[in-house]
């Protein structure tokens, strides 16, 4: 499987990841290596083989759309949970702009 | 008294007897961690003071005579990737910095109710990515065997503090292994419940379809009370089973007479570490002189099953991973100049090298265009690995393996290599592609006194056979008792 130092860039974007110039030539080595490995998986005739979709035999499961409110005791109160916040602005969630 | 020599069950059973306080024993334990961890390094955080504000509480309640939990007092390790409220939960990544769990997972609100008093948080591989704690951002944890040598992986922090009794109870969770490998290499017992058996709600997530949350302990009978505690169905889990949760002290007893256990001929292959092998087909003979019957099986796809997971468990993760964007928690980079900087720099900042791999695979192998030779192909090959267990169970009621195909291997000698480290989950990984339940259970030593671990997986929802195994093996081999040098 060879992978090109362009692959890795394009991935890279899909997945929202800045990576250096010296990350970008190791991944695409080991990134190469490791699908080379999987690859092992082409021997096997799968046509009528059904994919794995769940390991027990589940269904959907549904509940009652309520809305609830969190709080401490729940899920934690609003202020627990910006508190997480890098940025806020009072009871918001700070981020750059988005419309240039 | 010496608290940290006694097992869950034993502290449990003597609080509430009032033969001694749970805060003598939180103090035991916490300096037991004060002297051995910073050559061990099992922890992230200790929470000293609220470990001993916890264990006042029970025992004040004890005092008025109030009814407690089946843990009260006992005290317990959870992984650093599950949620307790108001504490820090960090993955051992920097991208979770500063952040703190607004809530209890389930697993953790069920245990609180059980009386258990939380001693810290432990080491892992960033997001629960790693064979050997090597991963962590923070620090390596060393095996208390040898402190040259890594603890397994991910859950090496809870593994090392069981090991070398700075906890007699862990949580861990697994998703490849990372239980059991640990466990196997620590010399302690690691149990991996079925998938759906424990609810994941809480835990913060790696591969959604495999990942599962299971305990340490020194011995069977504490393995089946943490297992106990924590089982049973969560509406907040929708994988969590609707199924009854058995007695499983019960099984402890249950005679293993007639007891088919199937020794698979693809784990046995040639260049694993005959000291491995010889103690592992040692203790099946163990398991025989109480009356179990061991047969050859065959699980064909065996090595089909490594490819597999390295397809499903990137991709899912790197799914699970798209949340950590700088937004709502976690490190946000200072160097952004728009939107799409500051999510590509954050991440590109906060992830360590492993997780920034197992990302690229996952989104490579789900990207346009190759999503059918990847993913799809991996789930249908993940049918066949399922197969081969189902067809297995049909003849036997046991399978017995090595948990590794090494004991424990130095610090940095795999860290190099992705491939050479992915190859120490060979052994593990089938059972969480099929969901199915895994315990290690310690099994002998090598001549460098190193813990070698016999793997023993069951039909889905039968702990309690693997319980009561390791229970009877316990009774003439005691390798779950030895502790390591540095711990007695």
């Amino acid at each position: 499987m060879s992978i090109t130092k362009q692959d890795v860039e394009h991935v890279a974007r899909l997945a929202r990841l800045s990576l250096s110039e010296e990350e970008k030539e190791r991944y695409t080595a080991q990134l190469g290596q490791i699908l080379g490995y999987v690859e092992k998986l082409s021997q096997l005739n799968t046509d009528h083989i059904p994919p794995t979709s769940h390991v027990l035999p589940l269904s959907n499961v549904w509940r009652e759309d309520k809305v609830e409110l969190s709080t401490a005791e729940t899920l934690g109160s609003p202020e627990d949970i910006l508190s997480n916040a890098p940025d806020r602005e009072g009871t918001l969630f700070k981020v750059k702009k988005v419309i240039e | 008294m010496n608290f940290t020599s006694l097992t869950a069950t034993e502290i449990a059973r003597k609080i509430k007897a009032k033969e001694f306080k749970a805060e003598a024993v939180a103090i035991a334990y916490l300096d037991r961690i004060k002297a051995l961890d910073p050559t061990i390094k099992a922890f992230n955080e200790v929470f000293t003071d609220r470990t001993l504000q916890q264990a006042r509480m029970i025992d004040a309640r004890i005092a008025k005579g109030e009814s407690t939990g089946p843990l009260a007092g006992v005290p317990i390790a959870i992984k650093d990737n599950m949620l307790i409220r108001g504490e820090h939960c960090t993955c051992s990544s920097k991208i979770l910095e500063g952040f703190r769990g607004t809530y209890d997972s389930t697993v953790v609100r069920k245990l609180r109710a059980a009386g258990a008093v939380f001693l810290g948080r432990t080491n892992l591989d960033e997001f629960a990515m790693g064979s050997s704690t090597e991963n962590s951002a923070f620090h390596t944890t060393r095996n208390p065997w040898d402190v040259s040598r890594i603890p397994g992986g991910s859950s090496g922090g809870s593994a090392a503090a069981v090991a070398s009794r700075m906890a007699p109870l862990a949580l861990g969770s697994d998703t490849g292994g990372s239980i059991r490998q640990p466990a196997a290499l620590c010399g302690i017992l690691g149990l991996k419940p079925t998938y759906g058996r424990v609810s994941r709600f809480g835990l913060i997530a790696f591969a959604s379809s495999l990942d599962q949350i299971g305990g340490f302990a020194t011995t069977a009978e504490d393995t089946a009370l943490l297992l106990q505690v924590i089982a049973g169905h969560d509406d907040r889990d929708s994988t969590s089973v609707n199924y009854p949760v058995p007695d499983y002290s019960v099984f402890l007893q249950k005679s293993l007479k007639g007891l088919r256990i199937g020794l698979p001929k693809e784990y046995f292959i040639s260049g694993m570490d005959p000291e491995v092998e010889k103690a592992v087909r040692q203790a099946v003979k163990v398991l025989e002189s109480f009356g179990a019957v061991a047969q050859p099986v065959s699980l064909p796809h065996t090595d089909h099953g490594l490819a597999v997971y390295y397809v499903l468990a990137p991709s899912e993760a790197s799914s699970n991973l798209s949340r950590f964007d700088g937004i709502r928690y976690g490190h946000r980079t200072k160097e952004a100049k728009n939107l799409l900087e500051l999510y590509e720099k954050s991440r590109g900042e906060g992830f360590g090298p492993e997780v920034k791999r197992r990302i690229m695979i996952g989104t490579y192998a789900l990207s346009s265009g190759y999503y059918d030779a990847y993913y799809s192909k991996a789930q249908k090959v993940r049918t066949l690995v399922k197969q081969d267990f189902d067809a297995a169970f049909k003849e036997v009621d046991l399978i017995a393996t090595p948990t590794s195909p090494s004991t424990a291997f130095k610090i940095g000698e795999k860290a190099a290599d992705p491939m050479q480290m992915y190859l120490s989950d060979i052994f593990t990984i089938s059972c969480n592609l099929a969901g199915l339940p895994g315990l290690n259970l310690p099994c002998g030593f090598s001549k460098d006194k190193l813990p070698i671990g016999l793997q023993l997986l069951g039909r889905p929802f039968e702990e309690g056979t693997l319980l009561s195994a390791a229970h009877h093996y316990e009774q003439t081999q005691q390798f779950n008792k030895e502790t390591p040098r540095i711990a007695v």
